[in-house]
């Protein structure tokens, strides 16, 4: 089924596919835009940027809302079948999770003015920067791997979030050091978590979206047994804050 | 590509066990059709399972109406029509010269795109079949085997009180039960159907398709039909046919979710035929 697939009888349905890939790829842009943008204004405390990101949201929710009327309208219209069929679902799908990391690179951008505030040094965000790095990857190899079809990135996407999901970890002990070395961090620092924790969760949409492309391609689903989360839950602080 | 090869063997499976689950009613086995010197059929083998519904979809000229005919030797009144291969009921050679056509024909029914009732009230629609196979002893048994096809065809409550009414008085959907009801009345085991619903409402097709549901529990049902929609709502197993081959079988979940032919994918997607 990796042949090129040919056209439909009926152009104007050809057209309408076109339409939800074409959304989908733009929707999928500003999501990474999005998270981009917010990172960077935590990084260098940029107020404005944070507030336009936090504007910026209503468009992936409207792309959303767009994605979902077009798409029961050919399933109405059209009655897709087969590869068509896991298209439109997969479209849905995935314009959900885009509009999901929309949320989060939003939820980051509305931190900035509380961490702004406590005025941390740099050497805080390098953490978070390289996890938003390894994120932003991740979802843009997947954005590739739905324009392309291709089942190798898709795999390779899926293998990756464990990187995520390993750093998130380790960010999460280093925050929790700062806190225990100082008191005065725990307001930055605890805002800071959420951020990578948003980030983590970006990865895991980047991954439900490459699963969602494999069904695409493929029709069968990826065995759900991928050994999966961060470690952070099993985290304790060694010694009591206050003695 | 591996993935391709496991997903084969996936299916391989499935087609085994779904055809394990029931046992074959009807086999063709290297079915060729000539008609005079065009070849309309190129060695089909299709198996098809006991009490489901198998549906035979592909473009115009692709041989599934051929092949429907030639499991109750319909395509024998055909002039210049040659049937080769094998093709069985019951594991018995229907095209062998011992065979009883009339007594295949009743045992393998057959229900037309067009509803043809004959004209003839709705009870000798319904009746002639059993009478002339001598299958009521009395009057009494012959009224109850009317009622029983006519209720088993859903049609019983709407003619009741005009039984002794021209058949051809019905509506489309109507008359569509009764010819049902008249291939049931001989108690066939098999029910082909060529397109029943081709020139049905909507309403009427979805009584059409409930009946043929109900059908499945007591008959080994084979239907063509144009419609992709139709074919995934009743039929458990699908055979994509074009150019007088059988490009594909299999359970018609799959078949209309994801095909392994791409040439099926082509035809369920409307990217050809």
């Amino acid at each position: 089924m990796t042949e090129q697939t040919a056209q439909h009888t009926v152009r104007s349905y050809d057209e309408e596919l076109k339409f939800l890939t074409h959304k989908i790829a733009e929707m999928g842009g500003h999501a990474e835009r999005m998270v981009e943008q917010a990172v960077a204004a935590m990084v260098n405390s940029d107020n404005a940027l944070a507030q336009r990101v936090i504007s910026d949201d209503l468009i992936l929710d409207a792309g959303q809302r767009e994605i979902d009327e077009k798409a029961i309208t050919i399933i109405g219209k059209r009655q897709p079948m087969a590869i068509d069929l896991r298209e439109v679902i997969g479209t849905i799908r995935i314009s959900s999770d885009l509009e999901r990391i929309g949320d989060l690179g939003k939820n980051i951008a509305k931190r900035v003015v509380a961490v702004t505030d406590t005025r941390q040094t740099l050497s805080v965000y390098r953490g978070l920067q390289t996890i938003a790095e390894l994120a932003l990857t991740q979802l843009k190899d997947v954005l590739d791997a739905y324009a392309t079809r291709s089942v190798a990135q898709v795999n390779i996407v899926r293998e990756r979030d464990d990187e995520i999901d390993a750093l998130y970890t380790s960010l999460f002990r280093e925050l929790l050091t700062y806190m225990m070395e100082d008191p005065r961090n725990i307001s930055a620092c605890t805002h800071l978590l959420f951020c990578a924790k948003n980030i983590e969760r970006i990865g895991d949409h980047a991954t439900n979206i490459a699963e969602t492309v494999y069904y695409i391609v493929t029709g069968t689903q990826l065995p759900a047994e991928r050994p999966k989360e961060d470690q952070s839950h099993t985290i304790v602080v060694d010694e009591p804050l206050a003695s | 590509m591996n993935l391709m090869t496991e997903r084969n063997l996936e299916k391989a499976v499935n087609d085994k066990m779904s055809a394990q689950g029931n046992a074959i009613k009807m086999q063709g086995k290297d079915v060729t059709v000539h008609y005079g010197d065009k070849q309309a059929l190129f060695g089909v083998s299709l198996d098809v399972p006991e009490k489901m519904v198998t549906a035979l979809i592909g473009p115009s000229g692709c041989g599934k109406s051929t092949f429907l005919r030639s499991l109750n030797r319909m395509n024998d009144t055909i002039e210049g029509c040659k049937v080769g291969g094998l093709l069985t009921l019951d594991d018995e050679d229907i095209y062998n010269p011992k065979i009883d056509v009339v007594e295949l024909r009743a045992r393998v029914g057959m229900v037309f795109q067009k509803p043809n009732p004959f004209p003839k009230s709705i009870f000798e629609n319904v009746a002639y079949g059993p009478r002339i196979h001598g299958l009521a002893k009395n009057r009494q048994q012959l009224d109850e085997i009317v009622e029983k096809s006519l209720r088993r065809a859903s049609l019983f409550e709407e003619v009741k009180d005009r039984l002794h009414e021209a058949g051809t008085g019905l509506s489309g959907g109507q008359q569509q039960r009764l010819c049902i009801a008249r291939a049931i009345a001989v108690s066939p085991e098999v029910i082909l159907m060529d397109e029943p619903c081709s020139a049905l409402d909507p309403i009427a097709t979805a009584k059409v398709e409930e009946l043929i549901d109900e059908l499945r529990e007591n008959y080994t049902i084979v239907i063509v039909t144009h419609s992709m929609q139709q074919a995934a709502r009743v039929s458990q197993r699908t055979a994509m046919f074009h150019l007088g081959n059988l490009v594909e079988v299999g359970d018609t979940e799959m078949m209309f979710t994801s095909p392994t032919e791409k040439r099926t994918q082509d035809y369920i997607t409307g990217r050809f035929g």
